[in-house]
């Protein structure tokens, strides 16, 4: 038994506190939330000034746009690189999608696996101790020596990174079930495939939100370190490129629309997180 | 024979012994427990925290075995869940991504039945909680939760309602009241009772007999009748003989806890021969 809590969490920091915005469940029930126009006006207005302060200072020193481009310059790059850049964005996404997807599925397979079979946990948990502290880029240069500049190996580094992730939280999840409802299901003759189908995935499902959520930002990381290594497309890939040309308007763009796509991630599971497990106060 | 059957108890705990294996070595935690409960009878179980009272309820129910005795069900083997026993939990157990139907409908989703609509309008009806079908466990009072359980651990029409500390949690006004309501629901469907207590008021205002439960390891240390007609008013708490009979249970239980405290301490301090 005490081996089947072995696995330590990974979400957690070992100092327990801090990061609560990406790593514990009130993230996803107690997240951002703009409560009245009032609220709305003031993070406008502290965004106006962030921003147009930046673009005084910029000016004010006359620092060089290759060095830091100014606001106005970056959003203008935007729009009228945009075109550019969507095929580029196109390609990141489909790598991030079907790596992300291949690695939270086999990760939840994994962990529904290992919580009824403690004895696969101890077989496997090296291997994804392994996989969760090795940063995955590093494998990248040996996947595309294999597999070429395709999709291929990017696909493969995001699976790896963001599959264990998904599986640590998620096993931890299908764990944190409490005896009595187990029992209860029991009482009523509840097959082993029922108590999990029953019990023990919804009981589950917070965390399995907070692992999605981490491994797939994961795996935005390691989709775009992967196209920085190598192969002629991707975000990665224009960043790379952009700032070797010193189009500093057109590199920040990139790094802009990543930080959305990250944003829009975390937006997504938190949405979803508020739907499915919303009971959990 | 059916003389026999007639007269047969409800439930029969024959030298009841459960041993857990633990990392820590084997604890016996009920040794040789046995007693007869006739149908229609409430029995309370009291003892002191750790004395296998869940212990013992769990292996009535059939939630697991035992290491050695039996446990019969109309003279039947007990070897696993039955649906003639519903079974309440310490708190009310629901499962908070469900609403209170949902919760209610649950033991039927397990068992791939249809719910039998009319019986759990009836008991929503009884315990009060028509129209909260839709709400969520947690929109409930500790009381109402416990109201959901009792329903659903009713919704089989079981003829044996085993309940583990159900009303611990409330306070005490709440737990009157749920009191009561047992001992109507009891008066409606005449279902043994197995209850387990810290209440010494609550057991002996529901029971017939009160069990008392001796510390580690947990044996049948006293058994007491509990003579009053039913329906109860509160009115019989105040009577000498519940009086008497509260400070006899009292004593036995803490008396127990003392003389094994008594006997650890010396057992931890060897008495050194005086000089
Ligand atoms: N699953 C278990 N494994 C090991 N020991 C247990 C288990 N359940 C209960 N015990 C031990 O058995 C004893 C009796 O427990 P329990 O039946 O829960 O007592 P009570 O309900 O009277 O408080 C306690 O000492 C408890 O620690
Ligand atoms: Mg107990």
């Amino acid at each position: 038994m005490s081996s089947a809590d072995a696995i330590p969490q990974f979400n957690k920091p070992a100092g327990g506190n801090s990061e609560v915005g990406v790593t514990n469940m009130s993230a996803l029930t107690a997240g951002p939330g703009i409560k009245s126009l009032f609220d709305f006006a003031i993070i406008a207005l502290v965004a106006v000034v962030v921003i147009g302060g930046l673009e005084l200072l910029l000016t004010v020193f006359a620092v060089p746009q290759y060095v830091l481009p100014k606001p106005h310059e970056i959003a203008v790059a935007l729009v009228t690189d945009f075109p550019l850049i969507a095929p580029h964005l196109g390609h990141t996404l489909v790598e991030l999608f079907s790596g992300f997807g291949i690695g939270a599925l086999v990760g939840l397979v994994l962990a529904a696996v290992v919580t009824q079979f403690p004895f696969v946990e101890k077989i496997i948990t090296p291997y994804i101790l392994l996989l969760v502290t090795t940063p995955m880029l590093a494998l990248v240069p040996l996947l595309i020596l294999r597999f070429g500049f395709g999709y291929e190996p990017r696909i493969i580094a995001v699976a790896l990174a963001s599959g264990p992730m998904v599986m640590i939280n998620a096993t931890t999840g299908f764990r944190r079930v409490d005896s009595g409802k187990i029992a209860l299901a029991r009482s009523y003759g509840a097959s082993t495939l029922q108590i999990f189908w029953k019990i023990r995935a919804p009981m589950a499902l917070p965390m399995i939100f907070v692992g999605l959520m981490v491994g797939s930002i994961f795996g935005l990381l390691t989709a775009v370190g992967a196209e920085m290594v190598g192969g002629g497309f991707g975000l990665g890939n224009r960043l790379t490129s952009y700032s070797s040309m010193i189009q500093m308007p057109q590199f920040f763009a990139v790094v802009l629309i990543l930080s959305i796509l990250g944003i829009l991630i975390y937006v997504l599971f938190f949405l979803l997180g508020k739907k499915f497990a919303s009971w959990e106060a | 024979m059916t003389l026999v059957q007639s007269t047969q108890p409800k439930l029969q705990v024959n030298g009841a012994t459960k041993v857990y294996n633990t990392n820590s070595g084997d604890l016996l935690a009920i040794d040789r427990c046995s007693i007869d409960i006739a149908p229609g009878e409430i029995v309370s179980v009291v003892g002191p925290s750790g004395s296998g009272k869940t212990t013992l309820l769990w292996a009535i129910s059939g939630l697991h075995g035992l290491t050695s005795g039996e446990i019969l069900l109309d003279g039947k083997p007990v070897t696993g869940p039955r649906r003639e026993i519903g079974m309440v939990f310490q708190d009310a157990n629901l499962l908070p991504w469900r609403t209170i139907d949902a919760n209610i409908n649950f033991p039927f989703e397990i068992k791939g039945e249809k719910p039998d609509r009319d019986w759990i309008t009836t008991l929503m009806h009884r315990v009060g909680l028509e129209g909260f079908g839709a709400r969520m466990p947690r929109e409930l009072s500790g009381g109402m939760q416990q109201r959901v359980a009792l329903v659903r651990a009713l919704s089989f029409k079981p003829s044996v309602l085993l309940m583990d500390e159900p009303f611990g949690a409330l306070d005490s006004f709440t737990r009157e009241e749920m009191n009561h309501l047992v001992e109507e629901i009891y008066l409606d469907t005449r279902t043994t009772i197995v209850l387990i207590t810290h209440s010494i008021e609550e057991a002996i205002f529901l029971s017939d007999r009160v069990v008392v439960m001796s510390a580690r390891p947990g044996r049948i240390a006293h058994v007491h009748d509990v003579p009053f007609a039913r329906p109860r008013s509160m009115e019989i708490m105040t009577t000498r003989e519940v009086f008497d009979l509260t400070n006899t249970i009292k004593r036995e239980i803490v008396g127990d806890q003392q003389s094994k405290a008594a006997v650890r301490r010396r057992q931890a301090v060897p008495v050194s021969a005086p000089l």
